[in-house]
């Protein structure tokens, strides 16, 4: 068995009487692996990571990160982790070169700050401020800044969170090599896509616990079929509403094929593995209620559907109110 | 290499400063428009202007006339409620009534120099009606460099500069940091935290050196100003004394994350000094009681030595006590910031 990189147990930690940002959670991480905690706005992700980094304390449990516990030779052990926090902003007066130069004169050992900008494809940013670069390469520049010290084990608090597409999908190619080198990665996300793509293994983390664990692909195949119908009902001019026409979830839930029902108002989301069987049956319940079929759509699950399966909300529902 | 961290952080600090114009004029060119103001203020020669006005009456033309003839008086009459205004707006610093039976003098004599006005004024008008001086008297100006208001107030400038360069410089730039994060972000690195608070301090004497030679150098060109001690003496006091109030900026921010507490707490601390610590006005008018407190301040000290050196010609071997004093408040605010700083 792979040695573990980072290790918890029964970690918990109260800001007050009321408020428990994480409740006993339970992480093994193995080395050279890239693994993602995946849980909306408000899971105690961030809190999570900061324990790990050392950086909070928890009220109770154990850490420990590349085998040794936070608490004595911290420094020794910063010298092999490199992080992103969630929001750091850095001098914009500042050169790409000059940042890089000085975070890299924090660490004994560490490439050169040129090879940093390089890895994170900034080359032609050099000699630039960071005042004048956009979001994509500031994040970018953060990145390097995390592995200017050539850490064993890299965190990364929301990676891409507030990005454009191209520049999440450059942050994911970047950390792609990263651990292709045989490095460790532990990253949050509220992306599901991003822990699918990116991680091999995903902990689904809700309330400050561990929901669910595996590779996206093991925790897809959970939910006992790797299909998702999805339907929305509407009244007779096509409205989306949620009228008697709709099938109860007990009359979905024994349909043939069907693994899994989610009612969302006037949506139905249906979890299958053979979507040929389950649709005939479908369209003629609601033909005999006289419901109008407003969307319809099969596609492959996600992690999204094991978290909504798991808890009955959305993974984004926390994004409003950040 | 061992300190290269060091040298990346004062190197940091100090980019970070120069390519921020604001603070730049703050630093430096606030206190050259504050010299030059005072220039205008107290222009080199003491041929100041007094201003009199008289009030119309029946003798109020005789009285007129007799001070207008003599040097650097502007005679004006006027009715007693406009001289009273003019008064009331400091622009006229005595009036003169004169009645049939004798003159009378309105003045505030809690104005600086009025009193001396309503001798001189006195004085030529006796001498107009026939006063003759039983003993003879020759007045000899001294109007040599060092010994006017504005020798004593620039060292006072100096130390002024140097208390808000350190504590501004140090308190701002600690909380900016602890709002981007990036002090958290540092703490997430192998960073020794006590080099990174030191190169904030350090860094000051590179912003320091400039700041103390521009108000040095208008002082010269522009006042004659003369630094009788040596060269080598103001410098160690100023870098002695930028260390404790940079040591004391970072103790004031070592805790809050907000601009305005910091800026509160900043002109908490720095207000008492402006009063007492003698940067306009001698410290020494404040009563004996309260003097052991004011001494131990350290604007007195550091203002209190510049003036020795700078004026009296003193050695540093003199300046001693006040060196330690400051060096003390450095070092404690230092460590004590160090014990207590808040990093997230």
């Amino acid at each position: 068995m792979t040695p573990l990189a980072i290790r918890t147990k029964n970690l918990v930690k109260r800001y007050s009487r009321d408020v428990l940002a994480v409740d006993g959670l339970d992480l093994e991480v193995r080395q050279g692996e890239c693994f993602g905690l995946l849980g909306p706005n408000g899971a105690g992700k961030t809190t999570s990571i900061e324990i790990l980094e050392g950086i909070l304390r928890p009220t109770s449990g154990e850490v420990e990160v590349l085998g040794h516990a936070w608490g004595k030779n911290d420094r020794q052990l910063r010298q092999k982790i490199g992080i992103t926090l969630q929001e750091t902003r850095l001098s914009e007066k500042l050169t790409v070169l000059e940042t890089l130069r000085l975070f890299r004169s924090f660490y004994q050992a560490g490439i050169e700050p040129e090879k940093a900008i390089e890895l994170v494809d900034l080359g032609e940013k050099t000699r630039a401020r960071v005042g004048k670069l956009s979001g994509g390469q500031r994040q970018r520049l953060a990145v390097a800044c995390a592995i200017v010290g050539d850490p064993k084990l890299l965190f990364l608090d929301e990676p891409t969170t507030g990005l454009d597409p191209q520049s999440r999908r450059q942050i994911w190619d970047i950390l792609r090599r990263f651990r292709q080198e045989g490095r460790t990665i532990l990253l949050t996300t509220h992306y599901m896509d991003e822990a699918e793509r990116l991680c091999d293994r995903v902990a689904i983390v809700d309330h400050g616990r561990v929901i669910a664990l595996g590779s996206p692909s093991e925790l897809i195949a959970s939910l006992g079929g790797e299909h998702v119908v999805e339907l929305a009902v509407g009244d007779a001019n096509g409205n989306p509403s949620r009228p008697a026409g709709l099938p109860s979830e007990e009359e979905l839930r024994t349909l043939p094929g069907v693994s899994g029902v989610h009612v969302n108002g006037s949506e139905i989301q249906l979890t299958t593995s053979k979507p040929h069987v389950v649709l005939p049956p479908l369209i003629e319940k609601l033909e005999g209620n006289e419901g109008v079929l407003a969307a319809l759509a099969i596609r492959h699950a996600s992690l999204e559907d094991v978290f909504v399966k798991l808890t009955g909300r959305h993974l984004k529902e926390g994004e409003a109110s950040p | 290499m061992k300190y290269r961290a060091l040298k990346e952080l004062i190197l940091t600090r100090t980019r970070e400063f120069y390519r921020e114009p604001e603070a730049v004029f703050w630093v430096y060119v606030f206190p050259v428009l504050l010299m030059g103001g005072l220039g205008v203020a107290f222009p080199g020669d003491s041929d100041k202007e007094i201003r009199v006005n008289v009030v119309e009456g029946p003798r109020a033309e005789t009285v007129a006339t007799r001070l207008s003839a003599a040097k650097n008086i502007r005679v004006e009459r006027v009715d007693p409620e406009t001289a009273r205004q003019r008064h009331a707006a400091g622009k006229v610093e005595l009036i003169v009534e004169a009645a049939d039976d004798g003159y009378r003098y309105l003045y505030d004599p809690t104005r600086t120099g009025a009193e001396a006005i309503k001798i001189r004024v006195n004085d030529l008008l006796q001498s107009a009606e026939g006063r003759k001086d039983p003993v003879a008297t020759k007045d000899v100006p001294i109007t040599e460099t060092g010994s006017r208001y504005v020798d004593w107030l620039i060292p006072g400038i100096l130390g002024m500069n140097i208390m808000g360069g350190g504590m501004w410089g140090l308190g701002f730039v600690t909380v900016d940091l602890r709002m981007r994060k990036l002090l958290k972000r540092f703490v997430a690195t192998p960073m020794r935290r006590g080099e990174f608070l030191f190169a904030l301090v350090a860094s000051r004497l590179f912003f320091l050196i400039p700041e103390t030679v521009a108000v040095l150098l208008i002082g010269h060109f522009l006042f004659g100003l003369e630094i009788r001690g040596s060269v080598g003496a103001v410098a160690l006091l100023s870098l002695v004394g930028s260390l404790a109030f940079a040591g004391i900026g970072l103790l004031v921010a070592s805790r809050t994350d907000k601009i305005e507490t910091v800026s509160g707490l900043i002109n908490l601390v720095m207000l008492p000094m402006w009063l007492v610590s003698g940067i306009f006005f001698a410290s020494e008018r404040f009563p004996d009681k309260v003097q052991p407190l004011i001494q131990a301040l350290p604007l007195t000290q550091l203002n209190n030595s510049l003036r020795a050196v700078i004026l009296e010609g003193r050695t540093l071997s003199a300046q001693w006590m006040p060196l330690s004093i400051l060096a003390a408040y450095g070092a404690v605010s230092f460590f004590a910031a160090l014990r207590i700083f808040q990093w997230k």
